[in-house]
């Protein structure tokens, strides 16, 4: 049971973007510019971004549906979800995603963690600096959304068909309809 | 925030509504949540920052801010503030560790459910604030007098008006 009184049937962040739907907006804006506006970084490479730091925080409902909106931009591709959260040193990830992902897991347990020598390496392998930023406040985020989401003990399916149905609603529009679309579900 | 306007616009706006909107706890009880986090991340430019602006919106009871920092329970304040930063120090550690105990304890000293909702959301969201700072090694200044204006700016024209702000990325990566 969730720690306050939370829309029944919601699961997870959507529970609590419709408890309060001022802090709502701003924190889809976030994840729609860090994980949906075209960047230079694929927005697969960025969803897995985002779910080996959740996975790295033991977050099941982030974990899961960030990796099946991974896996929607992968073709389907869940083995590789899966690889990247087991070690993506040796998952069949490029260079420097590979080295922007050891930034992640570094930001994950302390920004202080990040050392010059990581973002050299991920600068060697071609990372530019934006994308070194959006690598660092990706990780930093979801250390937010991970708490959020498990700190108020929020409601996770266990259905992994619940998460590949949103994953292909989000994947296609982004994150922005999600405030209305909760909204609307907390009324009816 | 300078580097990139347009994240920094949700994120000063997420601490607008979360530190400086309506709700039923102070500005300075908000603040020092978010100082506690900070200091518990060991981020010194966001502990030092909110921390000045805590102490603006209290008058400017430096030492309070220090004590909180420090030992909550030893602090000169509310019980019901002081259950509040507990469960904001166990979000810093990880959103699982926050127990129904320590729910009901908030509860118990007249803590409502929003009120324990924005105390998780602040706690979680300087959990963010502070690897991005120093994630990304970003310069901080030493100057306490420095910290005092930016937090009197800050207390009284909000986070919106930060995004042109003081800070150089001097030596960041």
């Amino acid at each position: 049971m969730a720690h306050i009184e939370l829309t029944e049937g919601l699961p997870g962040i959507r529970a609590l973007f419709a408890f309060r739907p001022e802090t709502a907006k701003p924190l889809c804006e976030l994840a729609e510019i860090l994980l949906h506006t075209p960047g230079t970084l694929s927005m697969a490479d960025r969803e897995l971004i985002a779910t080996y730091v959740s996975s790295r925080n033991d977050c099941y409902y982030c974990q899961t549906s960030h990796g099946a909106l991974a896996a929607y931009h992968l073709n389907g591709d869940e083995a590789l979800v899966q690889d990247v959260k087991h070690d993506p040193e040796t998952a069949a990830v490029s260079d420097k995603l590979r080295a922007l992902l050891a930034i992640a897991g570094k930001v994950q347990h302390s920004g202080l963690d990040v050392r010059a020598e990581d973002v050299e390496r991920a600068r060697g392998l071609g990372a530019s600096e934006r994308e070194v930023h959006d690598t660092v406040l990706i990780a930093a985020a979801f250390c937010m959304y991970n708490r959020y989401v498990d700190g108020l003990a929020t409601w996770a399916p266990s259905d992994p068909a619940a998460y590949r149905e949103r994953a292909a609603q989000v994947g296609a529009n982004g994150y922005l309809g999600i405030p209305a679309a909760v909204a609307a579900k907390a009324r009816s | 925030m300078v580097y990139r306007p347009e994240t920094a616009k949700p994120l000063n706006e997420l601490a607008d509504i979360l530190l400086r909107g309506p709700s039923t706890l102070s500005p300075g009880e908000r603040e020092l949540i978010a100082t506690y986090v900070s200091s518990r991340n060991e981020c010194f430019f966001c502990q030092t920052v909110h921390g000045a602006v805590a102490a603006h919106h209290l008058d400017g009871n430096e030492q309070l801010v220090l004590d909180v920092k420090r030992d909550v329970e030893g602090a000169g304040v509310s019980d019901k503030l002081k259950t509040l930063l507990a469960i904001a120090g166990k979000v810093q550690r990880g959103g699982k560790h926050v127990l129904p105990e320590d729910i009901e304890r908030a509860r118990k000293q007249g803590a409502t459910d929003l009120e324990i909702h924005d105390t998780v959301l602040i706690a979680a969201a300087f959990c963010m604030y502070n690897r991005y700072v120093d994630g990304l090694a970003t310069w901080a200044p030493n100057d306490p007098e420095a910290y005092r204006q930016q937090g009197a700016r800050l207390a009284q024209e909000g986070y919106g008006a930060s995004t042109a702000a003081q800070r150089i990325p001097n030596g960041a990566h």
